[in-house]
């Protein structure tokens, strides 16, 4: 919200600085965003007075002018047809930039020097009136700022208010807080006494049906009006707000609105049919024409102040164009009234507006400033618009509300702030804000808060009250007792939080990407119409239709990054995330939650050096990964199997593996399709690894399990098999790792080769057996024996030759 | 016997001399010292001398055997030197092989590094659903269906009564429905709003805390937090605790440090106010704690939250939030 620092001197004399204020009122809650001096784009504008006009010797729509500028005269070409002798007139001086962007300059035009330039209204940006110079009377002194002698030299502070504090939507409220912090007087303006005549009973009634949604509503008439244009001083203020003047009734209401909060409506009385006030809600929906023009359809329960046969306003949101002032109007019928806030809030949302009105309503008005504010606007329309005041006014206040005073400990109130204040000190705070104090005893206080304070309902309200006003920075600073023990992070945490550090030590890079992807990556991915990845949560308000679901797979946002990536050059990418995946479970009820991760290797294995040639990285860089996963993480009997062409639609068939530990499924590896990557418009291979740390993170042991060193040497013995192209290399090895024998102590594979002189279709296969002992060294001889019997019974399981 | 003891000695020396390369002195060695060596001829034959000579000549011929022996390793030694010294020299400004180096995302960086000062404060760490009920989002944290503070957040809809989460306060609220006081967590993660321009991103992280037991005040909340910032950012930096207003805490505060870029004399970063907005904070709304059954009359907290994105780019000098989501690999590498 804007407020003017002019205004608010009117009611609270302010000798501090700009600055000093917009600190003050930031540490007492009321957020100076922005200090702005609207007009400071007419610095080095200056009045000037006009001694000589000449005509410029060769332009005939020129003049040439001698004006004095108070401290110089100055020569200046001038093309305003009403350039005078004798007038003042704004002068831009050399160097100054007018609002337009022109930077005023020494020139000569059509031969004749110019040192400035003459202003009309529309290029100091202060109206429309461009016909000709702007006249400033003759009432300041040459020289005298422009903005000085405009009045605009006001200073706007921006303020960010919280919802709580309603009562400062105005410039009271605002002068009333910092009165307050600066220990100054409040002056409300006093309503004078003006002239009456008749009685409004007389003339019309306020009917409230609906007392629940409209708890007052006080009204009064202004007659014999005559609509015009407001003079400048209310103008100005207005304009201070970012509020555009309309005519001198509407500008009242909105002045009136601004100065105390009270949102006021005008009707023109003669366009209520039987003169009179309904507030109620219609039986049935029904259309209404607002003041904006726009025709909008009401719902039954929507609070409508109606005249005698129909609706003329939507309470507390906008007016109706059937009762709108217009130039004729004369006699105006001012509304003040109560609204109940939510029944506000959901009209306002239902039909996506948001006035100045409806904003002060939902988060509260005084209830007790309803009379007030009527009255300063029925006293100045009076005044404006030349009215006479009909006697007296209505104030219908069904449900006057029942303020009751709040028990407030001084015990409580230290020990929850850590403060060490008296009972007299915590009064004198209350009382700076206007809370009206009683002492119950000598810890007990019974505090009414005023009626504006629309937030203070409990001790804790005006706990936090008395902190504000004492200012937290003078609470003292604390340690609470630890009587707490922190809990070790949750295992899943623990373990996702190894996960990441593995992967970054394997040369990823983790990437984070949004939840919401768009609802075609199903699509993308190729997903059949019964995977359960397709039962996708909605968002239902998203901000792009590529963030319109919730993700049920990582893999399409990194695809899409590669995607990225690669325009940008960037051809060898290991990137990985680790986040949630949603999963829809019943209308209504929350997804299912999972937590994923997923890694993409495209390009290179290594990065380019001198020491190797480059290699494109292939299934077995990712599974190499995986595995080191499985073993960081203590897994020692995870197992990779081909997995079947039908289960994953986004890998290649038969190049996809499942990584699995006993019954439980992990996860995938394998390359994307390329008719995947057609999609996200990629065209290298890339590779994917999936874990669902869901199923993760339970197998993870909590902690290993030493096992000893070994004691005596191990021998090695290699064998290669030459076996069909179809026997699996994992089949090999899990042959070896089940051999019945103490001694083997372990087995690996390191070397594949296929090609002469192997036959076609079938393979070689090398593998390195270690055996050892724990009790003694074992003897060739023994070893020998027991590699042979293994060796045989390979040949004789997978039907294998050794090499010739 | 046929050369004395002296002359062996002699004579191994001076072949040593000769020797040029470490297989030459080894010769020598079995030559001398082995088995068939001629000391050790010496040594074996010294039973067929006259029993008043053996015992000079043993102590000689042991002497020398040592010599001989320390001589052959020293000379063995240099030569093992002398070789290395001799190898090609290599060019070690050649770039090395790489060893693989990955990279954290900064906000995984900032968060570690938020949760590990609050551990040493002795906070544990708490988890909750991102897609969250209205309740749990709004309602427990005394924000009621239609009240004005709902506009403080654009929420994200999934169901009428479903949304994603706009802050990690109901963590709060389903942590204290669990356990009983005393309480003293942290909740990081992922929260959304339906915001997206230069300054905000529809998703973005939040880590909240929570801190409840007998006789907490705001005077620890500010403990608390003043640490947290000094730790996180500098021990020297000024700290301010402002009122504001969060529906939830009260009495509620926004915490300001003094601008990281200008040190306070104010700057674009700080709009000229010489001050940063890193933190939100307040004691405990009492509606809260009767919300999850927690006895107002025992127990008193604080509660706080604040923007990861917010404090990562203060840390590494970001300034455009957008760069956390477009996984750009070349910003990514940078961490």
């Amino acid at each position: 919200m804007k407020v003017s620092l002019e205004w608010l001197q009117q009611y609270v004399d302010i000798d501090i600085s700009e600055n000093a204020l917009a600190d003050r009122l930031t540490m007492a809650g009321l957020e100076v965003e922005a200090v702005v001096r609207p007009h400071s784009n007419i610095d080095g504008v200056v009045a000037g007075k006009i001694i000589e006009v000449r005509p410029h010797p060769d332009a005939d729509r020129l003049s040439c002018c001698r004006v004095n500028t108070g401290s110089q005269t100055l020569e200046i070409v001038c093309g305003a047809p009403n350039a005078a002798a004798g007038m003042y007139v704004p002068c831009a001086t050399v160097g100054t930039v007018l609002p337009s962007g022109m930077e005023i300059k020494k020139t000569r035009i059509r031969g004749q020097a110019s040192e400035g330039m003459l202003c009309s209204e529309t290029e100091l940006g202060l109206g429309e009136d461009a016909s000709g110079l702007m006249d400033l009377g003759t009432e300041h002194a040459a020289g005298t700022p422009v903005a000085r002698a405009l009045g605009l030299e006001d200073t706007v502070f921006e303020i960010g208010l919280t919802p709580n504090r309603p009562d400062c939507l105005s410039h009271i409220g605002v002068a009333r807080e910092i009165a307050a912090l600066l220990g100054k007087q409040l002056h409300l303006p006093e309503i004078p006494f003006l002239p009456e005549s008749g009685d409004i009973a007389q003339q019309t009634s306020v009917t409230i049906e609906n007392p629940g949604l409209c708890p007052r509503y006080a009204a009064r008439l202004v007659t014999h009006i005559k609509v015009g244009p407001s003079p400048q001083w209310l103008r100005r203020r207005l304009r201070a707000v970012d509020l555009k003047p309309i005519n001198n009734i509407v500008d009242v209401t909105n002045y009136i609105m601004m100065e105390t909060g009270q949102p006021l409506h005008g009707f023109d009385f003669d366009r209520l049919e039987e003169n009179r006030i309904v507030v109620r809600t219609p039986d049935k929906e029904t259309g209404f024409s607002t003041l904006d023009g726009k025709s909008r359809q009401l719902d039954a329960d929507t609070l409508l102040i109606c005249d005698g046969k129909k609706p003329v306003a939507i309470a507390g949101v906008m007016g109706g164009e059937n009762s709108e002032i217009l130039e004729t109007t004369s006699r105006v019928l001012i509304e003040s009234a109560c609204f109940d806030p939510i029944s506000i809030r959901k009209t306002a949302k239902r039909l996506g507006i948001s006035t100045d009105a409806s904003y002060r309503f939902e988060r509260g008005v005084d209830p007790g400033g309803t009379v007030y504010a009527m009255q300063r606007a029925a006293v100045l329309m009076a005044e404006l618009g030349g009215g006479q005041l009909i006697g007296s006014y209505i104030d219908e206040h069904p449900r006057p509300p029942a303020k009751s005073p709040i028990r407030l400990s001084t015990r409580r109130t230290n020990q929850h702030l850590g403060t060490g204040l008296n009972q007299s000190e915590i009064t004198d705070l209350l009382q700076s804000a206007a809370f009206e104090i009683q002492t119950v005893d000598a810890d007990q206080l019974a505090v009414t808060a005023p009626s504006y304070r629309v937030d203070v309902f409990r001790p804790e309200d005006l706990m936090e009250e008395v902190a504000r006003l004492w200012g937290y920075n003078r609470i003292a600073t604390t340690f609470p007792g630890i009587t707490a023990q922190a809990e070790a992070p949750g295992k899943s945490l623990s373990v996702r939080e190894q996960i990441r550090d593995r992967m970054e030590g394997f040369g990823f890079h983790e990437t984070i990407h949004y939840s919401f992807i768009s609802h075609r990556a199903a699509d993308q991915m190729l997903l059949p119409e019964d995977d359960p990845r397709r039962r996708t949560e909605p968002v239902l308000n998203p901000l792009t239709e590529d963030q319109s679901v919730m993700r049920t797979s990582l893999l399409p946002a990194l695809l899409e990054t590669v995607q990225k990536n690669i325009f940008r050059q960037e051809k060898t990418l290991k990137i990985f995330e680790q986040g949630k995946a949603f999963y829809h479970t019943q209308p209504g009820a929350l997804p299912r939650e999972i937590e994923m991760l997923a890694a993409l290797w495209t390009g290179l294995q290594k990065p380019l050096t001198w020491h190797a040639k480059p290699i494109e990285t292939d299934f077995y860089d990712l599974k190499g990964v995986a595995e080191g996963l499985l073993a960081a993480l203590g897994i020692t009997d995870g197992d990779f199997s081909a997995l079947p062409a039908s289960a994953c639609s986004y890998t290649q068939p038969g190049q996809t593996a499942q990584i699995r530990c006993k019954d439980t499924f992990l996860g995938i590896i394998g390359e994307i399709r390329p008719a995947v990557l057609e999609k996200f418009d990629i065209h290298q291979p890339v590779f994917a690894l999936e874990l669902h740390m869901e199923a993760l993170v339970p197998i993870v042991p909590e902690a290993a399990q030493f096992v000893p060193v070994p004691k005596f040497p191990a021998v090695t013995r290699d064998i290669t098999l030459i076996i069909d192209q179809a026997v699996e290399g994992r089949q090999i090895l899990d042959h070896l790792r089940k051999a019945e024998t103490q001694w083997l102590e372990d087995v690996f594979l390191f070397d594949v080769y296929s090609g002469p002189p192997i036959a076609e279709g079938h393979k070689s296969l090398s593998v390195r057996l270690v055996y050892r002992s724990t009790t003694r060294t074992l003897e060739d001889a023994q070893v020998n024996e027991l590699h042979r019997s293994i060796t045989q019974s390979l040949l004789t399981a997978f039907n294998a030759a050794l090499p010739a | 016997m046929n050369a004395s003891i002296e002359e062996i000695r002699e004579q191994a020396l001076s072949e040593l001399q000769a020797a040029k390369d470490a297989d030459a002195v080894q010769a020598l060695s079995v030559a001398y010292l082995g088995r068939k060596g001629r000391v050790t001829a010496f040594l074996r034959n010294i039973s067929s001398l006259p029993a008043e000579q053996r015992p000079a000549a043993g102590k000689r011929a042991n002497e020398v055997k040592k010599e001989l022996e320390a001589a052959f390793s020293d000379a063995l030694e240099k030569l093992a030197a002398t070789g290395e010294d001799d190898r090609e020299a290599i060019d070690v400004s050649l770039p090395g092989r790489p060893a693989p180096v990955g990279s954290l995302h900064p906000i995984t960086r900032i968060t570690r590094t938020i949760a590990r000062i609050f551990e040493r404060m002795g906070f544990g760490i708490a988890e909750g659903p991102e897609v969250e009920a209205d309740y749990y989002n709004f309602e427990a944290l005394n924000i009621p269906p239609n009240h004005p503070a709902r506009d403080m957040q654009d929420t994200f809809y999934v169901s009428d009564n479903v949304v994603l989460r706009t802050h990690t306060s109901p963590i709060q609220v389903r942590y204290m429905e669990a356990h009983q006081p005393p309480v003293r967590i942290i909740a990081p993660g992922k929260v959304y709003r339906c915001d997206s321009d230069l300054t905000h991103t529809p998703m973005f992280h939040q880590v909240e805390g929570l801190l409840v037991d007998e006789q907490v005040c705001f005077g620890d909340l500010k403990g608390i937090l003043t640490a947290f910032v000094h730790q996180i950012f500098d021990p020297d930096i000024r700290v301010r605790f402002r009122p504001s207003f969060f529906p939830f805490t009260e009495p509620s505060a926004e915490v300001d440090i003094q601008c990281v870029i200008c040190r306070g004399t104010g700057c674009k970063v700080c709009s000229n106010t010489g001050w940063l907005e890193v933190l939100g904070c307040g004691m405990v709304h009492p509606a809260v704690f009767e919300n999850v059954g927690y006895d107002t009359n025992r127990y008193s907290g604080f509660a706080f939250g604040m923007g990861v994105e917010r404090i990562a780019m203060l840390k590494y000098g970001i300034n455009d939030i957008r760069m956390f989501f477009e996984n750009d690999i070349r910003f990514l590498r940078q961490f």
